[in-house]
């Protein structure tokens, strides 16, 4: 499915800002796994998520996603393979354009685009059943702007978006977290109803620890641009917070103590 | 009587003006990309069209030339930005300052006259015979009609969105699989196509090319751009938003005919356009009491320069009255999405 061998990155190579993001990753996903990753602040999870999205090129190493060798694709092009949410709200929809321009966009992501019209009557009512499917009534509000909709409705709709046309992969970069509590808990049971329902493959970064057990078949976690744990299955269903914890405070030598992880 | 005479050459050249300032509007709006370019392009539109009228080809066919070139100086703005990585003021400067030379050889001086050549104009008013002023408002309103439902249709199709949405939000648009290099150039190459036209129109309505005819030409097409969206309301759809640019590039027209007329030097009218568009950006920054004083300001600034009183004040009357009819007929047609803010998760 997807198979990640040795990437590495470095960022301001050779400045005093110089930092070593990733220090050769090697990740092989196995269809229909839901991966959630954890790790500290800097550990190098975003990065991942956006080396496989085509936002940063390699330095090293190769990117195969559904036997496409990805490596050196453009952003653009890559994006038919790929489902992606952000973390921050805005990032994912077009705040002038109104919601079913917005599914029409989504719904050609992966398809040349040419001079015919821009979105369909047909179209309009495969986007009202989706939408219903949300639960937060955007199926009666279809000409209004995204810049309307609060933040916990925009990343609902952004997560529709990146699932109306199947992705190989969907990559959920800690997409509740600008969330509040309740949004946020409401947004992860739409994640995983979709997850389940297309059977997609997904890696999700997320920093609260409870959600990362929960949710999905494997957990990894990073530190320092490597990949330091990895679990699945049974041995991940039976994980404890305190084991997460205790795993993180042996590699950070106590560091952890200050990571904002303690507070989940 | 001197003034309607000069009020209805404004309106004609606001028509023709219009074109020019829709190509700022898919820039600068819809791109969200202050493009420069188009001081050079509107100058280059004119000397292509005039340089192929003097060695006879038909005034029509030559407005063709005329959006090519000028699509191809908005594509070189587009490249040196998106593939070179040029910051967007600077591609456009650059483009611009290049476009100076170039029209110039373009022309093999630094201006040519169309005196005594026959010109879309010409041409009309030999079937017709109505005034100059007349016919280039009939054409240009036409062509601006033209041009709408083009542009209308276009920004409906899947290419328009894609383009729309990466004025919007270009990690999105990327993310869902288009190119936003592309889509930037298609936008410019657009803009800047629409302005050559306008240049090429304006310099045949004129009777002459000049190398400096464009100079200027950004900061007069956002001027017209807001004067169109205070006056007629940011609002509706989009066809009514590309009329209302048409539209305050007329009221531009007009306001700057009528200063004139009331006395104010020509070079000074620069410095009347930089005002009213810092003041306009400032309108929905600044507090409402400093609106109003800012308002109030504007007006006896005006007062001051024309030495007139009464007249100032009745295009400020006539400019509420058109502001407040527009905003009525809005009201009517318009779905009030304000109403549907209330729900939310």
């Amino acid at each position: 499915m997807l198979k990640i061998s040795g990437v590495t990155k470095t960022f301001n190579a050779g400045t005093i800002n110089e930092k070593k993001a990733l220090n050769g990753i090697d990740l092989h996903l196995k269809p229909k796994d839901f991966v959630t990753i954890i790790g500290g602040n800097g550990a190098g999870k975003s990065t991942m998520l956006n080396m496989i999205a085509g936002v940063y090129n390699c330095d090293t190493g190769s990117i195969v996603l559904s036997n496409e060798d990805i490596t050196k694709q453009p952003e653009h092009k890559r994006a038919k393979l790929l489902g992606r949410v952000f973390q921050d709200p805005m990032r994912g929809t077009a705040a002038d354009m109104e919601i079913e321009e917005n599914l029409a966009m989504a719904y050609r992501r992966g398809k040349v685009r040419g001079l015919s019209w821009g979105i369909t009557k047909e179209e309009k009512a495969l986007y009202v059943e989706k939408l219903k499917m949300l639960d937060l009534g955007l199926e009666n509000r279809m000409t209004s702007k995204v810049g309307l909709l609060s933040g916990g409705q925009r990343q609902a709709l952004t997560l529709l978006m990146a699932t109306l046309q199947k992705p190989q992969l969907l990559l959920l970069d800690e997409h509740t977290a600008a969330l509040d509590p309740k949004t946020a808990h409401k947004v992860l049971s739409i994640t995983e109803h979709i997850i389940n329902e297309q059977g997609l493959t997904a890696l999700m970064v997320t920093h609260n620890m409870k959600d990362a057990i929960r949710l999905g078949n494997r957990l990894i976690m990073m530190h320092e641009g490597r990949i330091i744990y990895d679990v699945e299955g049974e041995e991940k269903k039976n994980l404890k917070v305190e084991d997460l914890l205790k795993k993180f405070e042996t590699v950070s030598n106590g560091e952890f103590a200050n990571d904002r992880m303690l507070l989940a | 009587m001197n003034i309607l005479l000069a009020i209805e050459g404004a309106i004609s050249q606001g028509v023709l003006w219009g074109l020019m300032t829709l190509g700022v509007y898919i820039t600068f709006k819809i791109l969200n990309f202050a493009d420069m370019t188009v001081d050079g392009s509107f100058a280059l539109g004119g000397a292509v069209s005039a340089i192929l009228i003097v060695k006879g080809m038909n005034p029509w066919l030559s407005l063709i030339p005329a959006i090519l070139t000028g699509m191809v100086a908005g594509g070189i703005t587009g490249i040196l930005h998106t593939k070179i990585k040029i910051p967007e003021i600077l591609a456009g400067i650059l483009t611009m300052i290049a476009l100076y030379s170039i029209n110039i050889r373009i022309m093999g001086q630094a201006n040519t006259s169309l005196l005594g050549e026959s010109t879309v104009i010409s041409i009309l008013n030999g079937m017709i015979g109505a005034s100059t002023n007349t016919l280039a408002l009939v054409i240009g309103v036409i062509v601006s009609i033209i041009v709408i439902a083009i542009l209308y249709w276009f920004f409906g199709t899947e290419v328009g969105s894609a383009l729309r949405a990466t004025g919007n939000n270009e990690y999105m648009v990327r993310a869902l699989g288009a190119n936003t290099d592309v889509m930037k150039i298609i936008g410019l190459m657009l803009g800047n196509g629409l302005v050559a036209l306008s240049g090429a129109f304006v310099a045949q309505s004129q009777g002459y090319a000049d190398v400096g005819m464009g100079q200027g030409t950004i900061v007069i097409g956002l001027a017209s751009i807001i004067i169109g969206e205070v006056v007629f309301g940011n609002r509706f759809n989009f066809a009514y938003k590309l009329a209302a640019v048409v539209g305050g590039s007329i009221i531009y027209r007009i306001i700057i005919a009528v200063v004139l007329q009331l006395g104010m030097k020509s070079t000074d009218l620069k410095l009347l356009t930089a005002i009213i568009v810092a003041f306009a950006l400032a309108m929905p920054v600044v507090s409402k009491k400093v609106r109003y004083t800012l308002c109030v300001l504007l007006v006896a600034f005006m007062i001051l320069v024309t030495k007139q009183i009464v007249p100032i004040l009745l295009i400020v009357l006539a400019l509420i009255i058109v502001k407040l009819i527009s905003s009525v007929i809005c009201k009517v047609f318009q779905k009030d999405e304000s109403k549907q803010e209330v729900k939310g998760a």
